[in-house]
């Protein structure tokens, strides 16, 4: 028998010995810093620490780009068919109608922000990678339309992966009646802000994402034409470091202005303040 | 058309039986002076017959391997013989000249037009040269180019559509290929002058159309249209590009379906046994139906003009409001 006896004490549980309920953490995906929960929500899923862009869903951006309780939304009830007969594809839209829902690959609606009416359109990357098929384009047209009709400008944020496989050619042919109605904003001076996010690449990236008066792109979003896995199996080697991010395209030229989410809605609305001709917001409107 | 080895695809084989037969025939009877026509005209007929029949009853893939032929009339073989004057323009006035793209001031029945098309090379050499017919975004920045000065000068604007796509690499990226190719869209729903498209080959996706938004969409018989190929289809649907077949199946991408599906205005008969077979022929069938829809454009005003053709792209895509 041993000359010592080791006190015998209940253990504290897991739950008492934590002040904080371990759902009150998170965890940065890319360089793995733990934070409370609260503070990645307060910073719109941005990592506090590296300043990592979380995906968020296209509600989040509504909320972010929109005066409070502004936002009504449009076209909410246009629905996919499967014009092709493309097999599994109806299965397909089912699933991500569920899981995702019914406004398809599109959000779209017209809100306010800073008290400017604006007509604003967010892609949803979860709703089949955020491809164009019929619906998004149909979304688009009509939203530039809208802006057409009431001198009202159009805000789209992008993420998609590019054009609906399963439908085909039409929906190819998304990326050209997207483009005239870009070109009519342009020939009447309706202001497109276009905000890229991750990713932005194929058939969206070659029409209206970088068809906007202003194009803005989120921190380490990538945006290209070809995604990065087509163009390694093309030139057979590693792509450099950094390749098709939003802060390669801007030394490239091919975007404005990269700009964090938390000043996305700053920057949006003073842009559509400045090229209508209003004065800044808070100042005696 | 530079001299390139004679292919025949699987399906063709029986083609080239019969026509070795004939050859053969026909050698035989200048060798010894005999004469064999006799002989030789069933053998004749048969061989038609049998290229109708082939051709008749080509699948989606059979049809891709025809408008990729090695030996299929590529855009300067139609400006060649279904054009005249032409005057090749090159450069982007920016970056460099893209050999992937060509074009160039030329007369079509005598009127003057800009004629631009996706090139492909006939060789090895060649092919390198012009990227296999994959465009860079300078290719599409001198089509557009060209286009405002066809603008400029009232003539319009006539473009042949032959590519597996825009080039997807290191300095396509970095120079704006999808900046290149959203600019030729919105510049062309834009453009105050009738364009006319035809898609000759392959109609390789977003490459394709950023030289396809226009008045008139024609399709040679045995060209495709399609926002993927089957095989890179293939292998995102089902990790598998071998199941190319389906995927061809499944994207509706010959002539007739996009006639269907309201996407092109017209095909254009090719010659029996496709293009290739008869390059002259095809060339007459393309010219012919080319002047046709230039005269269908005469005398809209340029405003009418673009409304028309923005209405014809909005009416585009398959939906349901529930």
């Amino acid at each position: 028998m041993a000359w010592f006896r080791k006190e015998r004490r209940p253990r504290t549980s897991a739950r008492e010995r934590l002040e904080i309920p371990p759902d009150a953490w998170d965890k940065c995906d890319d360089c793995g810093h733990v934070d409370l929960r609260e503070k990645f929500e307060r910073n719109f899923q941005v990592c506090p620490q590296c300043g990592y862009h979380r995906r968020i869903a296209a509600r989040r951006y509504v909320e972010l780009l929109t005066d409070p309780g502004s936002f009504v939304e449009l076209f909410g009830n246009l629905r996919s068919t499967d014009p092709l007969g493309f097999e599994g594809y109806r299965e397909r839209i089912e699933t991500a109608y569920r899981q995702v829902g019914t406004h398809e690959a599109m959000l779209a609606g017209y809100g306010t922000l800073t008290g400017v009416e604006l007509n604003l359109g967010v892609m949803d990357f979860a709703f089949m990678g955020g491809s164009m098929g019929s619906v998004v384009g149909e979304k688009v047209a009509r939203l530039a339309r809208r802006s057409l009709e009431r001198r009202v400008p159009l805000v789209i944020v992008s993420a998609s992966g590019g054009a609906r496989m399963q439908e085909g050619v039409l929906s190819l042919m998304q990326m050209a009646k997207t483009s005239v109605m870009m070109a009519q904003l342009k020939e009447n001076g309706v202001p497109f802000i276009s905000i890229l996010t991750n990713p932005t690449t194929g058939g969206v990236s070659a029409s209206y994402a970088l068809q906007g008066d202003v194009i803005l792109a989120e921190p380490g979003a990538v945006i290209g034409f070809a995604g990065p896995r087509v163009i390694k199996q093309t030139i057979g080697q590693d792509l450099p470091e950094g390749f098709q991010t939003a802060e390669f395209l801007l030394e490239h030229g091919m975007v404005d202005a990269v700009v964090p989410r938390p000043q996305l809605a700053y920057t949006t609305a003073a842009l559509i303040r400045l090229m209508l001709g209003l004065p800044p917001a808070g100042a005696g409107d | 058309m530079a001299a390139a080895p004679i292919v025949h695809l699987d399906f063709e084989k029986p083609l080239e039986e019969l026509q070795r037969q004939i050859d053969r025939l026909r050698q035989l009877a200048s060798e010894r002076q005999l004469d064999v026509e006799r002989e030789i005209a069933p053998l004749e007929r048969k061989l038609a017959e049998l290229k109708r029949e082939i051709y008749a009853n080509l699948t989606p893939m059979q049809r891709v391997l025809v408008a990729r032929h090695p030996r299929r009339p590529y855009t300067l073989d139609y400006i060649d013989r279904a054009f005249s004057d032409f005057v090749e323009l090159k450069g982007d006035r920016l970056y460099r000249d893209d050999p992937a793209i060509v074009g160039g001031w030329a007369r079509l029945d005598g009127r003057p037009v800009m004629v631009i098309g996706h090139q492909k090379g006939r060789d090895t050499k060649e092919n390198l040269r012009r990227n296999f017919g994959m465009p860079h975004p300078e290719g599409y920045r001198k089509a557009l180019r060209l286009m405002h000065l066809a603008e400029r000068f009232r003539a319009p604007v006539i473009t042949l559509i032959d590519t597996p796509g825009a080039y997807p690499g290191l300095g396509a990226e970095e120079r704006g290929q999808a900046e290149a190719i959203a600019r030729n869209l919105e510049h062309m729903a834009a453009l105050r002058t009738p364009i006319v498209a035809a898609v000759i080959g392959e109609g390789g996706s977003g490459g394709a159309l950023a030289l396809g938004l226009a008045d008139r969409v024609l399709m040679m018989e045995n060209a495709i249209y399609s926002v993927i190929s089957p095989e890179g289809c293939a292998a995102i649907l089902w990790k598998d590009a071998g199941q190319k077949e389906r995927a061809a199946e499944a994207l509706k991408l010959t002539a007739r379906d996009l006639y269907s599906l309201g996407v092109v205005d017209e095909i254009v008969r090719e010659p029996l046994g496709g293009a290739h077979s008869d390059p002259e022929g095809a060339a007459r069938a393309l010219g012919e139906a080319l002047k046709g829809a230039l005269k269908s454009l005469e005398g809209i005003a340029p405003e009418e003009l673009i409304k028309l053709r923005a209405e014809k792209y909005l009416r585009m895509g398959r939906y349901i409001e529930s």
